[in-house]
């Protein structure tokens, strides 16, 4: 069978299963929509957590972005990682025993204050959607290199399924997809991985051939310094050392695991489970599941950097196998005879390097380098879609209940029913799908900055008003407001100065303490912190219903 | 309101989050940023050690954080729990 047709029969078998789920898992009132009935057993909300965090980014950007930065890589390894310590021990058990359905509802009634409320509204939303847009348009790249359909058919679909399972299900329909999402896309992404590792080191643990050595057909000696050594010789950075400096990976690392800890959509997955402890453990068998995908990724990028190198540098062009002239035809890999003798030169030296390669396809196009069979080369175009689905179902969910629970029944329509409320929510996740769809099809200029965007902000605004909110009975309405619209104001004024407004200007010279746009959320955060803690000494202190809730949420649950 | 026996066991969980986050930061922050290039300098098979700290080790250090955590604090919810009040959720 060729690939395409592999490829049609596992989407169609695994979109197929998302249908079959969303049916089953039809609910009726607003608390299976937001929370699932908070009925999520540990494991499945691990396995349902993990896949609606990794997103397409994860699963097809990561690796390939690793295999081009080497060590420098590891602010995403350790970052999105990190996140869920903070998360487990800072905010998961606490804002479970709390017990409401959204993050603004925590701001809300921890801030007493409606101000509080719509601000946490607005952050949840703005962060919610700009992180979707990306994964239709994750979905909608798949659809097109993979099933050659139109790029805006292919979010198209991915948009009806979506809508599907996400409107009748809600939090329930979309726990149960995303466990099946987790199976398929860490089957899609082990499977190439173990193949490739076996294939070059002899070794069935990717983790653990990472650092053997090569077998003889790749030269022997171990990969990590074959790899060291190729690079040097054609110009590139070593690959295990570092470029960025200590304080930039420093920040940046920090403000992607304080914005992971902040994401409204993963925070609220905590929400669905029956108690404390069940928090607490999910959030363990959650960083479980993702740390498999996590420490095989900087594997894979060892492997398909080394792979790529061994294949492409300094052999005819003429003798390119299928795979390079297919990608060649959607533009992402590109190559310049520019000394005319019909060989690929590539190196790290503009001047003279023949081979443009788009970082996004080295997971995508590396089973087809590592020449595994069809099956497999298939199975990642499935495990793709269920990742980009995954995240934009859990982003959607978040948009759809501040929408109708937050700004409209705590908000501006206390009176609605809960019917009314449920319709409401439907109709928001229904608009939410077809914004995101639009914005798949015409994307904003620099999708990727803007997804970094998402986690900046969140560490600047949720995350310390939520950790505040809880650690600090002191921490008042004042406080708080001004805490989260600080963060949230300078984190997003400096990075639409330094990407969108004076993209010149963007370098180490004159970023703020050398730190550049991507970390600095993190000092966003702080700002947020200290801000909030300045205004709050000088103003009353919370109401005392509010502090026996900070009490409250601090004492063991009773069973 | 909270009485002294809440206060012992906010007391001591404080204590162990501060404790794992020391270890949290020190693996991550710590071997993988600020000191991995001396790190770098000891070999185990084909990894630097701060190399591997930084793209293996800290994820895996992470894991055990949380998995002490729900340990440690299982055991200290049921020394503190009091009787009374049912769970919220039996619905």
């Amino acid at each position: 069978m060729s690939v395409q047709a592999w490829t049609f029969l596992f989407v169609a078998l695994t979109f197929s299963l998302y249908i079959g789920i969303a049916v089953w898992s039809r609910v009726r009132s607003t608390r299976d929509f937001y929370v699932a009935g908070k009925h999520v057993p540990p494991l499945a909300n691990g396995m349902a957590t993990a896949a609606d965090w990794m997103s397409a980014a994860s699963f097809i950007s990561m690796a390939g972005l690793i295999s081009f930065i080497g060590r420098d890589g590891a602010f995403y390894l350790m970052g999105w990682t990190g996140g869920y310590v903070l998360l487990a021990l800072l905010l998961a058990p606490y804002l479970r025993k709390f017990g409401k359905y959204t993050v603004p509802d925590f701001i809300g009634d921890r801030y007493y204050s409606r101000t509080a409320r719509m601000v946490a509204v607005f952050c949840a939303i703005v962060i919610s959607f700009v992180y979707a847009c990306g994964q239709m348009q994750g979905a909608g790249i798949v659809f097109s290199r993979f099933l050659e359909v139109d790029l805006s058919h292919g979010v198209m679909i991915g948009m009806t399924i979506v809508f599907f399972y996400a409107v009748l299900g809600g939090m329930k329909g979309i726990t149960y997809t995303q466990v099946a999402q987790y199976c398929v896309l860490i089957f899609a992404f082990m499977v190439p991985a173990i193949f490739i590792s076996i294939l070059m080191t002899g070794n069935v643990i990717p983790q653990v051939g990472f650092g053997s050595q090569l077998t003889e057909a790749f030269g022997g000696g171990y990969l990590l310094d074959r790899l060291d050594g190729l690079s040097e010789q054609l110009g590139f950075p070593t690959y295990t050392e570092g470029q960025r400096t200590t304080q930039d990976m420093f920040f940046i690392t920090a403000a992607l695991m304080i914005g992971t800890a902040g994401l409204p959509h993963v925070i609220i997955r905590f929400f669905t489970v029956p108690g404390v402890r069940e928090a607490r453990k999910s959030a363990g068998y959650a960083l479980i599941f993702i740390a498999i995908l996590y420490t095989t990724a900087p594997a894979v990028a060892a492997f398909a950097r080394t792979n790529l190198i061994n294949t492409v540098d300094n052999v005819e062009y003429s003798a390119m196998p299928e795979w390079f002239s297919k990608w060649e035809t959607t533009g992402l890999i590109r190559f310049t005879d520019r000394n005319g003798d019909g060989r690929i030169q590539y190196t790290g030296d503009a001047a003279t390097n023949e081979l443009d390669v788009n970082r996004d396809i080295m997971v995508l196009a590396n089973p087809e380098i590592a020449e595994l069979p069809n099956w497999v080369v298939a199975l990642v175009a499935a495990g793709g879609l269920a990742a980009a689905l995954s995240t934009a179902a859990g982003l959607l969910l978040v948009i759809s209940s501040a929408v109708s629970h937050d700004l409209l029944k705590r908000g501006y329509m206390p009176q609605i029913s809960e019917r009314e409320e449920l319709l409401f929510a439907r109709i928001s996740i229904f608009m939410a799908v077809l914004v995101a769809g639009y914005f798949g099809i015409n994307p904003p200029a620099y999708v990727a900055q803007v997804v970094a965007f998402a986690f900046g902000l969140a560490a600047a605004s949720f995350f310390p008003a939520i950790v505040m909110g809880i650690f600090n009975r002191r921490m008042n309405r004042q406080g708080a407001v001004a805490g989260m619209v600080t963060g949230f104001v300078f984190t997003a004024l400096y990075i639409i100065y330094f990407r969108f407004v004076n993209p010149a200007v963007d370098n180490a010279d004159n970023w703020l303490f050398g730190i550049s746009p991507e970390g600095i959320g993190a000092l966003g955060a702080l700002l947020n912190l200290l801000v909030a803690w300045t205004i709050s000494r000088v103003t009353p202190e919370p109401p005392a219903d509010v502090q026996a809730l900070v009490a409250d949420i601090r004492q063991p649950e009773v069973d | 309101m909270p009485g002294r026996n809440d206060d012992a066991y906010w007391k001591a969980n404080i204590r162990l989050v501060l404790s794992l986050l020391a270890v949290w930061f020190l693996v991550s922050f710590g071997c993988g940023i600020l000191l991995v290039d001396l790190l770098d300098n000891i070999r185990f098979g084909g990894f630097k050690l701060g190399f591997w700290m930084a793209q293996q080790g800290s994820i895996l250090v992470f894991i055990v954080l949380i998995l002490v955590y729900i340990n440690r604090m299982d055991k200290l919810d049921a020394r503190y729990r009091r009787s009374g009040a049912d769970r919220e959720d039996s619905a």
